[in-house]
Parts: C-alpha cells; sequence; structure tokens
C-alpha cells in the first residue's frame, strides 16, 4: 500500500554507460551507484549527457554499452513498461484526455488493480499531493504548480522500486519552484523511494539532495554530499559550476605552495608538485584591519565596485597580479559602518583551513 | 479602473470618470474601421455565395410551367429513381469514407512516426496526386481496372482467375477511383494531429507500465481521433457532392447526387427540378455536419469553435 516505500527502495547500480548519437559521443564508460532510499540528483549544463542518462535508466533510450542494476537485476534490455520505475517529465506529459482521477489511475489500471482499491489509492495519493477534491477536474483547468503534483501523484501511486525526474521544476515561477523543493524533499523523507533527479540549477541540488554527481561532457566530474562538494571541490569545473568561485593561480614547489612569493598556510595535504589554483569563494574572504591574527592568509588588493544586495553586498577587488576577486558579506551594522569604498587599497584574509586547491588545466 | 475613476471623480471633473467620452468615441471609431476592412470580403460572399443560394432556392420552387408549386419537392418521395440515388450516394460516401479509414490511418501513423526528412519526401507522395487533375487519374484508373486493363490481364496472365473481375464500370471501381482521391483529404489532418501528440504523453504511458499495444490504444488512439473526425467529415462530404469519377467509372450504373443533378438541367432543361436537387443536397451536407459538430465536437468540423 502507498506510505509503504521505503521498504521496497532498491539501490541502482550503473556501470560502463556508453552513448552515442551518430559519432557523437555523449556518455563515456559511466558508473554510478544511488543507494537505496538515496537522493541522488544529476547537476550539470545543457549537453552534459544528464538528461540522456536518465533517459536510459527509463528505457527511452538504447545505450551502446553498460548495465543498469536495480537490487541486483539487470534491467538494460528490459522494455520500459516492465521497469517499474516512476518518471517525472521536465513538461509533467499529463494525459490530455483524461481527468485528474484517471491520469493518477492510469499506472494501477495497467496493473489491473481492482476500481475499489484503485479509487483508494489515488485519494490517498491525491491527498499526499495536497490535491484532494481535484480527482474530477480537467487536466487543461490546472495550474503549473498542481499539474507538476498530479504528475509526481502519478509517478508514485504504484510504488515504483525507483523514480526519476527530468527537471520537473523548471517550468515553475520561482517562488513556487522553492516551495515545491521543499515540498518534494519531505516526500521523499516520507516515502523513502530511490531517487535520480536531473537539474542544471546548483541551488536546487543543494536543498533537495543527499549526494550529487556533477556531471560534464559525458562524465561525472564529482559525486559527494551537498556540503563537501561546494566546500570541498574536486576540479575547476564542479569548484564553478557550484557556487560562485574565484580562481588564484599557486605553484607547489620545494615542500609548500606559493603565491607571489608568499608561502600559503594550509590545511589540506600538500597537492602534486606544478602549477595549481586556489579556489576562493565570497563568502570565505574577508577584509582584515591591521595585523591579521590566527591562522590566515593575506591578500593586497584594491577595492573595484561595491555592490548593495540588501540582505548582503559584494566587492570586487583587484589583486595585484590584475585578478579580480569576490567578496561577499551580509550587511550587519558593524560591517556596514565600515564598507570598502572603491578605489581604496585593502587587505583580503582567507583563513588556512577555507584553501581549496584544485588542478590548473 | 473603477478604483480609478472613484478617486477621479473626487477631482470634481465634469461628465463622470476622466476621459471616459473621448475612449467610448475611441472604442466606436475602431469598431467602424474594422467593418469598414471586412467590407470588401463580406461583399464577396454575399455576391457569390448568398446570391447564388437564394436564387438557387427560388427556382426550385417554380415547376417546368412556371407556377409556383412543391411538385420539385414532392418528386423526392414520389420517384423511386430519386430515393435509389440518395441511398446510392450515402452508400458511396459511406464505403469510400471507410476505406480511407482504413488505409490512412496507417499511412498518417507511419507518416507521423517517420524521421523529419523521410516524412516530408513521403507527404510529397501522398500530396502529390492532389496537383494531377481528377479527369487524368480517373482515366488513368480506367486503364488500370477495367476489363482488359492491366489487373485483369496481369491476373490472367499469371492464372490466378479465369475470367475479368468486374473492377470498372459498376461500384466497386467509383469506390476504387474516389477512395484514391479522398485519400489526402484524410491523410492529412490526421498527419497534423498525429504530429502535435506529445512523445513524452506516449513515454510516460510506457513507464508507467503501459505496453506499447496498450499505450497505443489508450493514448495515441484517443489523441488522434480529432483529427481523423475532421479527416472523415470532409471525405463524407465532399463523397456526397462528388461527380466526375462516379460518371466515368461507374458505366452508368451507379448514379450519384451530382449526377442526378446534371441530367436533369442538361438533358431535361428542368431547372427547377436541379435546383431542388441543390437544395436538398446542401440542406443534407450542413445537417450533417450540425450532427458530427454534436457528436464529435468543434474540433472535427473546425466551426464554432469558442477556444
Amino acid at each position: 500500500m502507498l506510505l509503504s516505500v521505503a521498504q521496497s527502495a532498491l539501490p541502482i547500480g550503473i556501470s560502463g554507460i556508453e552513448k552515442r548519437f551518430g559519432g557523437l559521443s555523449v556518455l563515456h564508460d559511466l558508473g554510478l551507484d544511488v543507494a537505496a532510499g538515496e537522493f541522488l540528483t544529476l547537476l550539470g549544463p545543457s549537453g552534459s549527457g544528464k538528461t540522456t542518462l536518465l533517459m536510459i535508466l527509463a528505457g527511452f533510450v538504447r545505450a551502446n554499452a553498460g548495465s543498469i542494476k536495480v537490487g541486483g537485476e539487470e534491467i538494460i534490455t528490459m522494455p520500459p513498461h516492465k521497469r517499474n520505475i516512476g518518471m517525472v517529465f521536465q513538461n509533467y506529459a499529463l494525459f490530455p484526455h483524461m481527468n485528474v482521477f484517471h491520469n493518477i489511475a492510469f499506472p494501477l489500471k495497467q496493473r489491473r488493480v481492482p476500481a475499489a482499491e484503485t479509487a483508494e489509492r489515488v485519494e490517498r495519493a491525491l491527498e499526499l499531493v495536497q490535491l484532494k477534491g481535484l480527482g474530477q477536474r480537467r487536466v487543461d483547468q490546472l495550474s503549473g504548480g498542481q499539474r507538476q503534483r498530479v504528475a509526481l501523484a502519478r509517478a508514485i501511486v504504484f510504488e515504483p522500486r525507483i523514480v526519476l525526474m527530468d527537471e520537473p521544476l523548471s517550468a515553475l515561477d520561482k517562488s513556487l519552484r522553492e516551495h515545491m523543493q521543499i515540498e518534494l524533499r519531505n516526500l521523499h523523507r516520507r516515502l523513502g523511494m530511490t531517487t535520480v533527479y536531473v537539474t542544471h540549477d546548483q541551488r536546487e541540488a543543494i536543498t533537495m539532495s543527499d549526494r550529487i554527481a556533477v556531471m560534464n561532457a559525458g562524465r561525472i566530474e564529482q559525486i559527494d554530499q551537498p556540503e563537501v562538494l561546494y566546500a570541498r571541490p574536486r576540479t575547476k569545473f564542479v569548484a564553478g559550476f557550484i557556487g560562485e568561485s574565484s580562481f588564484i593561480p599557486v605553484e607547489c614547489r620545494n615542500g609548500g605552495v606559493w603565491h607571489e612569493g608568499g608561502k600559503l598556510r594550509m590545511k589540506d595535504p600538500m597537492p602534486s608538485a606544478g602549477r595549481h589554483l586556489m579556489v576562493v569563494r565570497p563568502e570565505k574572504l574577508r577584509v582584515i584591519a591591521g595585523e591579521p591574527a590566527g591562522d590566515v592568509n593575506t591578500l593586497p588588493a584594491t577595492v573595484g565596485d561595491v555592490i548593495y544586495q540588501g540582505d548582503s553586498f559584494v566587492c570586487y577587488a583587484t589583486l595585484k597580479d590584475g585578478r579580480q576577486v569576490i567578496l561577499r558579506d551580509y550587511c550587519r551594522s558593524d560591517v556596514l559602518a565600515r564598507l570598502p569604498s572603491p578605489g581604496e587599497p585593502i587587505t583580503l584574509g582567507i583563513d588556512a583551513q577555507d584553501v581549496v586547491l584544485v588542478a590548473h588545466q | 479602473m473603477s478604483v480609478a475613476s472613484a478617486s477621479l471623480d473626487h477631482d470634481g471633473r465634469s461628465g463622470g470618470a476622466l476621459n471616459a467620452d473621448a475612449l467610448r468615441a475611441d472604442a466606436r471609431r475602431e469598431s467602424h474601421g474594422t467593418l469598414a476592412l471586412l467590407s470588401p470580403g463580406l461583399l464577396l460572399v454575399f455576391a457569390v455565395i448568398i446570391v447564388p443560394i437564394g436564387w438557387l432556392f427560388w427556382l426550385s420552387l417554380f415547376d417546368e410551367t412556371g407556377q409556383l408549386s412543391a411538385s420539385n419537392y414532392a418528386r423526392f418521395f414520389e420517384q423511386a429513381s430519386y430515393i435509389k440515388t440518395f441511398v446510392t450516394t450515402f452508400k458511396v460516401a459511406f464505403v469510400v469514407t471507410g476505406a480511407c479509414v482504413l488505409f490512412g490511418y496507417p499511412l498518417a501513423y507511419m507518416l507521423s512516426q517517420l524521421p523529419r526528412r523521410a516524412a516530408g519526401v513521403c507527404l510529397i507522395f501522398v500530396i502529390l496526386p492532389f496537383w494531377t487533375s481528377v479527369l487524368v487519374r480517373t482515366y488513368a484508373w480506367l486503364v488500370i481496372l477495367q476489363r482488359k486493363g492491366l489487373v485483369n490481364t496481369w491476373l490472367m496472365d499469371l492464372g490466378v482467375i479465369s475470367q475479368p473481375l468486374p473492377l470498372a464500370n459498376n461500384f466497386a471501381g467509383v469506390v476504387i477511383g474516389m477512395t484514391h482521391i479522398m485519400l489526402p483529404f484524410l491523410v492529412l489532418p490526421l498527419y497534423a494531429s498525429m504530429k502535435s501528440i506529445d512523445t513524452d504523453c506516449l513515454r510516460a504511458a510506457m513507464n508507467l507500465g503501459a505496453s506499447p499495444s496498450a499505450t497505443f490504444r489508450q493514448i495515441f488512439l484517443p489523441l488522434s481521433l480529432p483529427g481523423l473526425a475532421s479527416g472523415v467529415v470532409i471525405v463524407f462530404v465532399l463523397c456526397l457532392g462528388f461527380f466526375v469519377t462516379p460518371a466515368l467509372m461507374g458505366g452508368g450504373k451507379v448514379i450519384m447526387w451530382a449526377m442526378r443533378m446534371e441530367q436533369t438541367t442538361s438533358l431535361y432543361s428542368n431547372w427547377g427540378a436541379g435546383a431542388a436537387l441543390g437544395v436538398v443536397l446542401l440542406a443534407v451536407t450542413l445537417a450533417l455536419l450540425g450532427l458530427f459538430h454534436r457528436l464529435l465536437g468543434a474540433r472535427a468540423t473546425g466551426v464554432w469553435s469558442r477556444r
């Protein structure tokens, strides 16, 4: 029965997926493990292959090679209607000639669930997505948010082993999208189904996911929990795609990491010798007045534009080598009192524990 | 708006709300302008449709001697040959429409599933007959289907049959020839409606557990029905008034409504009777359109749509 999905949630093991469209290779030897009940997001720019991977999981696109195991069972050649995977489409894909009830009852009808049980389960699914009493509405009488909920109810009413979502919130306006993010996350926590979610919106991915797989050009660049991904990006692409970053070139030699002739203080283990990039997040930088205290690196800079954004301000500063870095801080009154002014020379500080290096590409 | 005008009233402006008179005059000017732009079209419709049909109706009310009478209409109930023509016309229209659905649906389905380029090429083959004269196509069918035509010669040479099949100059010939001519009228609207079906809907159906055949029956077929219905209406209505093909392929044995009209006016010079036939055909066609509209909704007939 509905609300007991957690017990039937299954892990997914994806390995060696290759996909070429014509001569164009879109997925290369892609492997990924999703734990039972996990909410995993595929995050990447358009053309990174994330939607193609989802289509292969659903069975709509045939891979050239690879294996997909759901709870140990190979499904790579299984036709889509036998996979028992729920999917929420970007444009909802509700059946326009059926009302809300029949849309949600559709998967149950295919499984020959008796009418009385169908009615009961549809009713409960409607309740779950807060659409109680709207069963007899026509699909074109619903708002975007309501259609989204119907699509969601339809994808979970048959208690699928896995739920796939292809940018399901991209057609909604900002406030509704943020509301639905929370709702989807809560629903996932309640039902515990294994979920693979596709989005190009990093904020959405961070808000909702247990883990995020960042995809770029048909490969997974990094797969980690949101906070690890943000704090410890492993490549320049990940650091640039998730959150804002400035990059400062550094060099590793003689057992130290050097920037402009000064040795960097850092907590992370020393990388291999050669050129690297220091990832600088706007909120990790601060303005240092007087002598630096504690384990902190200092960077002399000149203030460029200072932009007031209500809750926070953004300061663009230019380093000695002409490179621009971004600093962000909240508008507390003590910060506002000594807001840097354009043209002013300042000293920027970044704590040793916040120093993250990625390979120079 | 009401808020704005209410607050403006407090300013003591005369004549009610601010600029209300000027705005009303502007709206009137705009509707007059629209009417002026429409008038050439309306005049044309009046001159070439309303007037001739009114004249036709007027003519049908007089008998051969020029006396006002209902005898032209009474004939439909009195003469068996009229009733027979009526029945034949509907029979041909039904069978041809059925044949068009039988051949047209799979054809349109195939076209809608082909990649864009291949579909474009195949569509040209569907539309190609449109550019050829109906007369030429009908004679071509005569060459193919007659007693010593291509089909009969081949079948006899192959020993499949010993006697030539009666394919032309009869009901079968009329149906074959007309189906060929009517097919594009069914395929084109059907293809358009199939093309507009969201492929994600079909994917969603399969994802939710529907087999390919269940997906076709429960999703694709119902979503293609409006296109099928409009194709059926077009073909059926065109069949009712069709002349050239039944006249040539029927061998004088299949008399349809339009042929009867031609006989009445050119052979017997009875314009009143011919006009009555025209009025009845028009009335029946309109009644049918109304019925289809009732049964299938505005999308099928394309009239009175309230979207």
